[in-house]
């Protein structure tokens, strides 16, 4: 798994203003349709081939993301 | 003997010397602390300045939290040192677990300087026992990322434990959940807010001398506990 | 940027000069046919890829001064004599004595078309790139202020560029922990399409450990450290800075634009200052405009003469680079600096504690006295070729100078002859409230506050006085009390009706504001933004503000220090207003001592006009906002009425005699009295002197005038400090701390509540969400 991708979310019950202000912002530019934006990050790890999905999920959960706050998923391969 | 306060430095702390000579003035010795550094050095009470540690761009006080020195400072602040955490040593204090919550993006998505009333909900904690209960306190405030939140529960704990030690009043400077600037551990020793009492030291160079108080309160608790 | 090098066929110094035929691209690079040759010429041989890069970065307009030198000279030719400055003219920054063994550097810098490519980004390294002058000083960056300059505040572009550069100036400012307390917000439409962002910096040093851009010392070592080197704004500064944006408010070329770090330049900040408190460094310059090219070349020409660098020990952040590209790097957050073979350990070792990349990357060489004579030698080799070898200081020093043409606009005299006195004027008591409240919404009078809280002004601990004050105030010295107040300013209205007159109007405001705080002021820099050179009527704008403004500066005694040009600011054939924005530093025994301009802490205070107040509303604020004229005459100056009115401003302070003090500009004594009473919440009572025109004493920008509130028990002392300095005053009312109300007797009284929600609604209107 030479290529490791780590999405991180804030939780849904926590307030996203970012996503807010361009949910807000989508009408004025005449697409309509969207019901709702949340913004996240996205983490790209270039990492060794014996890396194993847990030790990731533990670099997730220690340092990319906050627990209290966010979630996150791990996509390999 | 007088009291010996440590300030931590993280590359990136910006109000290290402020929060410094905000100690001076209380009349303790304030003692630099180097983030990479894993001694306290005898240091009776730590603050944790504002500032960006490590450019917060992962997440405020994120990567400061692994720094050398905060290892020492979670374990002594367990053992019941004093530590006050001012904005970015707020956010540094709840990604280290020793908070509940956490600090997000400010609802209107923009950073924030101005000068906010306060009222002081806990006078039970070393940091905030020099002020009479529900005093109103006049202290700059400025943070991009201030907005408090934590979930329901917690947040019902919080108040039914009494561990709201500030609330903005007359305005929400960042949509913080139930108007809250600062909150501290289940002892009180440890406090956490997003105002800045440094800044606040002297009307020359601030709105008031409101935040001094935060630095007399925790020299009578040291004089208290020798 | 591609300049024809190929990993196959290096050009090389050996290969120039056995291939003199081979066609070059100078022509893409900005450079003219005559200017190509000379460089033929002083190398005797065609230039290298590299060493055409060299030169066409250097000799481009923003770097070279090539169409602003021949005028620039007056600045130094009518320098005042002063014995505070201790450097001038010439270095990254001037530095100014302020007594007590400190010293202050200021300077202000343009990064106008970068921020309207880019808004965010082009702001903060706007302010990144100023930090970075006045760090290479020796100084500890102390505080920021940023004049700004949109096109009309209700246009869409204008929502898209404002926030971004408001948040770049914040996002970066903020995060090197600079207090921001000053600087402008102006609207107009000829700067839609081509903002105006300037940024002056501030910085404080002791007087005996001021740091020079010298590479001194044969055998010392070049070293480049802070962030990597990568493909940051290459070709920038001589495409983006020097190109005018077409019609479709596109620019014609879209290079890339640099990106800020504001964490690498802090920790950088604090690097440098620790390098310097250990006495490591030699000499030191900052990278900015045109990277190593300026930077080694600079360091070369004003040391020894001699430089070798081996660009392979550059740390690349893009492996890829070519020569020319590391060489045209504007990546941001570098220093360079000359360093003692003995002390290099040292010095990597306070790199390391702060986490800063750095690499030995070339030595100091000697020189022949005849390649001395030439303008030294700069060596530059990659890959084990020699691929430059140039006299340094023909590429930083000794480009082309052109005396461009300038005219008189063949529509100046009609400007001049549309006297606004032909404007309907209020003449009823609901006309004049209807017109005070229509000028404190008008963008460019309103509360400017949705911009500054954006800006972290506490931060240092030291700020006596931030915007919307008269001028920020920064404590020096925190046992004495010594500090320095600073404001800018600028009017392209005034200076499009006369050049020579607006550029003294400018400096007239910016020092009037500086002695309103009390401060005396010493020294100023200055941003002139203009139009393109090629266009003779701009060029004779510059000419005339060049002038007016060394002349000013003459009779006031305070020298100009550094400063900055930006030409070709204009949008299609559309030149901005010719707006200099003049920086004025002075100095303050006592920072509390400081004037504040707020009726707050004045009650009952006798409120005393000084200065002489005229019919003079041309290029004003009324004219453009009620009835969108500008033409006549801007208001008359006169600088020894100024420095007298300062005197007394300064001498007030200094006996206590001030309990709040404020400067007349913009919109004249109605704003004053609006801005003062809502400072602080206190309303005033006005009486105008009998037989008054309320029109002219109310809405009139006569200049050298000031407002003053002093206690009824010092009411003749001051008038007899006025009357000692020949400065006019007029008794005007008196603050009432509880009242709720402006009341101007006979004309009008509005509550303060409809005043502040008039001026404070404006900008969260147009700019929130």
């Amino acid at each position: 798994m030479p290529r490791v991708v780590v999405d991180v979310m804030l939780k849904p019950e926590i307030l996203d203003p970012q996503g807010q202000a361009i949910l807000g912002a989508l009408p004025r530019l005449g697409f309509d349709g969207v019901r709702a934006v949340r913004q996240g990050k996205r983490f790209e790890l270039d990492v060794v081939d014996e890396m194993t999905e847990q030790t990731v999920r533990r670099i997730a959960e220690t340092l990319l993301a906050n627990p209290v706050i966010e979630e996150f998923t791990v996509h390999t391969g | 003997m007088t009291a010996r306060i440590g300030i931590v430095t993280f590359p990136g702390s910006l109000d290290d010397r402020d929060a410094a000579r905000a100690v001076r003035l209380a009349g303790a010795q304030a003692v630099p602390l180097w983030h990479g550094d894993a001694d306290l050095h005898r240091v009776d009470a730590v603050v944790l300045p504002g500032g960006f540690s490590y450019g917060d761009y992962l997440r405020c006080g994120a990567i400061a939290r692994f720094a050398p020195v905060m290892e020492r400072v979670v374990s002594a602040a367990r053992g019941g040192l004093p530590v006050l955490g001012i904005c970015n040593g707020f956010q540094v204090l709840c990604e280290s677990h020793l908070l509940p919550g956490a600090l997000i993006r400010n609802a209107q998505r923009r950073f924030v300087c101005r000068d906010q009333w306060l009222r002081v909900d806990s006078v039970r904690t070393p940091w905030t026992s020099a002020y009479g209960a529900g005093a109103e306190l006049r202290i700059p405030v400025k943070n991009g990322e201030g907005g408090y939140v934590a979930d329901r529960r917690t947040l019902d704990a919080l108040e039914a434990e009494g561990r709201v030690v500030f609330r903005y009043l007359r305005g929400n400077p960042n949509g913080s959940a139930r108007d809250i600037a600062g909150v501290c551990n289940e002892t009180g020793t440890v406090v956490g807010l997003m105002p800045h009492p440094e800044h606040a030291v002297d009307p020359l160079t601030g709105p008031s001398a409101d935040g001094l108080g935060m630095f007399t309160s925790v020299l009578s608790h040291l004089v208290g506990v020798a | 940027m591609t300049t024809g090098t190929s990993a196959s066929a290096l050009d090389t110094v050996a290969r120039a000069t056995n291939t003199p035929d081979e066609p070059q691209p100078y022509a893409e690079l900005g450079l003219r046919d005559d200017e190509y040759d000379r460089i033929r010429q002083i190398l005797g041989r065609r230039p290298t890829a590299a060493e055409l890069t060299m030169y066409s970065v250097m000799w481009s307009e923003h770097c070279s001064y090539k169409s602003s030198k021949v005028h620039l000279r007056q600045f130094g030719e009518k320098a005042p004599a002063s014995d505070a400055l201790l450097v001038g003219i010439g270095e990254n920054a001037g530095v100014v004595d302020i007594g007590d063994g400190w010293a202050v550097t200021f300077k202000i810098e343009s990064h106008n078309h970068p921020s309207y490519v880019e808004p965010y980004q082009g702001a903060a390294t706007g302010v990144g790139g100023i930090v970075r002058d006045i760090l290479a000083m020796g100084a500890r960056p102390v505080a920021v202020l940023d004049p700004l300059r949109f096109g009309p505040a209700d246009a869409a572009d204008t929502r898209r560029v404002l926030p971004g550069v408001v948040a770049g100036v914040g996002g970066y400012g903020n995060c090197l922990g600079l207090p921001n307390v000053g600087g402008e917000l102006v609207f107009d439409p000829s700067y839609a399409g081509n903002p105006l962002v300037n940024a002056l910096c501030v910085g404080v040093l002791k007087a005996d450990r001021i740091m020079l851009a010298h590479a001194s010392g044969v055998g010392n070592k070049v070293i480049l450290f802070g962030a990597r080197t990568g493909r940051d704004g290459i070709g920038g500064v001589s495409v983006l800075a020097s190109a005018t944006f077409d019609d479709s408010g596109a620019p014609a070329k879209r290079p890339s634009v640099q990106v800020g770090d504001p964490f690498a330049e802090k920790v950088l900040i604090e690097c440098c200052l620790e390098l310097y408190d250990a006495g490591l460094v030699v000499g030191i310059q900052d990278l900015g405009g045109a990277g190593l090219s300026c930077a080694t070349s600079e360091l070369a020409s004003a040391g020894e003469g001699g430089m070798v660098v081996d660009l392979d020990r550059v740390h690349l952040r893009e492996p890829s680079m070519s020569a020319e590209e590391i060489l045209a790097s504007e990546s941001q957050e570098r220093m360079c600096a000359v360093v003692a073979p003995e002390h290099v350990a040292a010095f990597f070792a306070v790199c390391a504690r702060w986490d800063v990349d750095a690499r030995v990357i070339g030595e100091v060489t000697a020189v022949s006295p005849e390649e001395a004579s030439r303008g030294g030698r700069l060596v530059v080799t990659w890959h084990g070729e020699t691929i430059v070898d140039v006299p340094p200081r023909t590429v930083a020093h000794e480009g082309p100078v052109y005396q461009r043409p300038f005219a008189r606009p063949a529509d100046q005299d009609a400007l001049v002859a549309d006297d606004p006195a032909r404007l309907p004027r209020p003449a009823t008591g609901a006309e004049f409230r209807a017109t005070l409240l229509a000028l404190v919404a008008s963008p460019n009078l309103c509360d400017k506050s949705w911009v500054t809280d954006q800006y972290d002004r506490y931060v240092q601990g030291n700020t006596a006085l931030a915007q919307p004050e008269n001028a920020g105030v920064i404590r020096v010295d925190e046992v004495s009390g010594l500090g320095v107040a600073v404001a800018c300013d600028g009017n392209g209205r005034y200076c499009r009706l006369d050049p020579y007159a607006g550029a003294q109007l400018a400096l007239a405001e910016a020092y009037r504001n500086v002695a309103s705080t009390g401060a005396r002021p010493v020294a100023i820099t200055n941003c002139l933004n203009f139009g393109s050179p090629e266009d003779p009527g701009v060029m004779w704008q510059f000419e005339r503000t060049v002038t007016g403004l060394a002349d000013g500066c003459q009779a006031l005694g305070t020298p100009v220090t550094g400063g900055n040009v930006s030409f070709y600011n204009s949008t299609g054939d559309t030149a901005i207003l010719p707006t200099p924005v003049v920086g004025v530093l002075g100095v303050l025994p006592d920072v509390r001592r400081r004037t504040p301009m707020g009726f707050g802490g004045a009650d009952g205070a006798a409120l005393l006009l000084l200065g002489r107040t005229r019919p003079e509303f041309g290029g004003s604020e009324w004219a453009w906002t009620v009835h969108r004229h500008l033409g006549g005459r801007p208001p008359e100056v006169d600088l020894a009425a100024e420095a007298a009115l300062a005197e007394v401003l300064v001498a007030a302070s200094a006996t206590g005699l001030l309990a709040a003090a404020h400067d007349l500009s913009d919109g004249g004594l109605a704003q004053v009295l609006v801005e003062a009473c809502l400072r602080g919440e206190a309303g005033a009572r006005i009486t105008l002197p009998a037989g008054a025109d309320p029109f002219v004493w109310l809405f009139a920008e006569s200049a050298g005038r000031a407002l003053v509130a002093v206690r009824p028990d010092d009411r003749a002392a001051m008038a007899d400090l006025c009357g000692s300095h020949g400065v006019p005053w007029t008794d005007l009312g008196t603050v009432q701390a509880s009242s709720t109300d402006l009341v101007i007797d006979a004309v009008l009284a509005v509550p303060l509540a409809e005043l502040r929600a008039a001026w404070s609604g404006t900008l969260p209107a147009l700019f929130e969400g």
